[in-house]
């Protein structure tokens, strides 16, 4: 089966508020704050680039950087 | 374009609180105008006062910040001036429907094409957590310590009555469909309305014990359900989301065009 394929999450910290939304609604558990409540990707491996993240922060901190198209897994 | 495009970052981190809704509409609100491909030349936003309406501050549009309430009497200008503007005009509950509450009618029943979207937190956010009359019986605020016996408007009902040709609602949890419902009220040749409830963790969530944001989205998920749903019969107090007016009528600014070419021939 192929799927979109992540590059990078791009969180500004310098923006990022702690407000923890990303982190309750991601549907992969992917994210997490840090000990500074900052969000931080801890399982990037498990994104499956919905964008849900980068559209609910309120705070214009996440980019999810994927591939346009579906890419099969090697 | 990239989002980023689309703001003056130079202002951020924005002043909203951590997890306020007002966010998620902004954020919602960039990707639906990269989205449709729209050049930041044509765009004008208007806002009048309130934590909601520091929105114009954010986006690299041209903007206008002007008086609590009438941020449509002012965008109304600003569009029979220049029809060719695409005008958007985000209002808080109480900027909309306690000070603005005329504005909106009139606004609505003359149809004139702009969006104005109702981000409503069902309460003042600034001024420190004053109802509004989108609060609703029972809920509290800093004026309603004992619960508010005021009943709400239905904001969608109101600007069906008043003549609103695209109404329709959603929340900032259900973030797909707000982009789709921007983009929609946007496009729209007319009037559009769209109630997005939005949480103040700080203000409403605090003083009506609902938790921080998370737990107010959660509740947008649980008590909200598409129009038509079966789920509503068996409980009505579930609020319909979704397009509830969408129809072709004649538009103010296009209308006026016309009359002024009637009154030439007439000389
Ligand atoms: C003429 C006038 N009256 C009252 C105020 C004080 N005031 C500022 S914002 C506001 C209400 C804000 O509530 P809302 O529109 O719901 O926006 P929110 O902050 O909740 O986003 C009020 C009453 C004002 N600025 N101008
Ligand atoms: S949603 Fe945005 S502001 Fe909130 S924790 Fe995640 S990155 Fe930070
Ligand atoms: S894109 Fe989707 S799966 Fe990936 S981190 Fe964001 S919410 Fe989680
Ligand atoms: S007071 Fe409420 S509406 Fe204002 S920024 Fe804070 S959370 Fe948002
Ligand atoms: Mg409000």
């Amino acid at each position: 089966m192929g799927k979109k394929k992540l590059y990078a999450h791009h969180i500004d910290s310098s923006w990022c508020k702690g407000c923890g939304i990303c982190v309750a609604f991601c549907p992969k558990q992917v994210l997490e704050l840090d000990k500074n409540q900052k969000a931080i990707a801890a399982r990037p491996e498990d994104c499956i680039c919905c964008r849900q993240c980068e559209l609910r922060c309120p705070d214009l901190a996440i980019e999810v950087i994927c591939s346009k198209t579906e890419v099969s897994n090697e | 374009m990239a989002v980023k495009d689309y703001i003056r970052e130079r202002f951020f981190p924005h002043m909203w609180c951590a997890g306020c809704g007002h966010g998620i509409i902004l954020n919602a609100l960039l990707h639906s105008v990269d989205d449709l491909g729209l050049n930041k030349k044509d765009m004008v936003m208007v806002s009048g006062i309130g934590c909601s309406a520091r929105i114009s501050g954010y986006v690299d549009f041209h903007s206008m910040h002007t008086l609590h309430g009438r941020a449509l009497a002012f965008a109304t200008g600003i569009k029979m001036s220049k029809p060719d503007l695409n005008v958007i005009v985000p209002m808080g509950d109480g900027d909309a429907l306690a000070i603005g509450g005329n504005h909106f009618i009139h606004a609505a029943r003359r149809n004139i094409e702009m969006t104005a979207i109702v981000m409503n937190n069902r309460i003042y956010g600034m001024t420190g957590g004053q109802f509004s009359p989108l609060s609703g019986y029972g809920a509290m605020g800093t004026t309603a310590p004992y619960g508010n016996i005021d009943h709400d408007f239905d904001v969608v009902d109101l600007a069906v009555a008043a003549g609103a040709t695209f109404v329709a609602r959603t929340t900032t949890y259900h973030v797909h469909e707000l982009s789709d419902l921007i983009q929609q009220a946007i496009t729209h040749k007319g009037f559009s309305v769209l109630e997005v409830l939005s949480q103040c963790p700080t203000h409403f969530g605090r003083r009506n014990k609902a938790g921080d944001a998370v737990d107010m989205l959660k509740m947008y998920k649980k008590r909200t359900v598409r129009i038509g749903s079966d789920k509503k019969k068996a409980d009505p107090d579930l609020i319909e989301r979704g397009v509830f007016v969408k129809k072709d009528f004649p538009e103010y600014c296009r209308e006026y065009d016309q009359l002024i070419l009637k009154a030439r021939k007439k000389k």
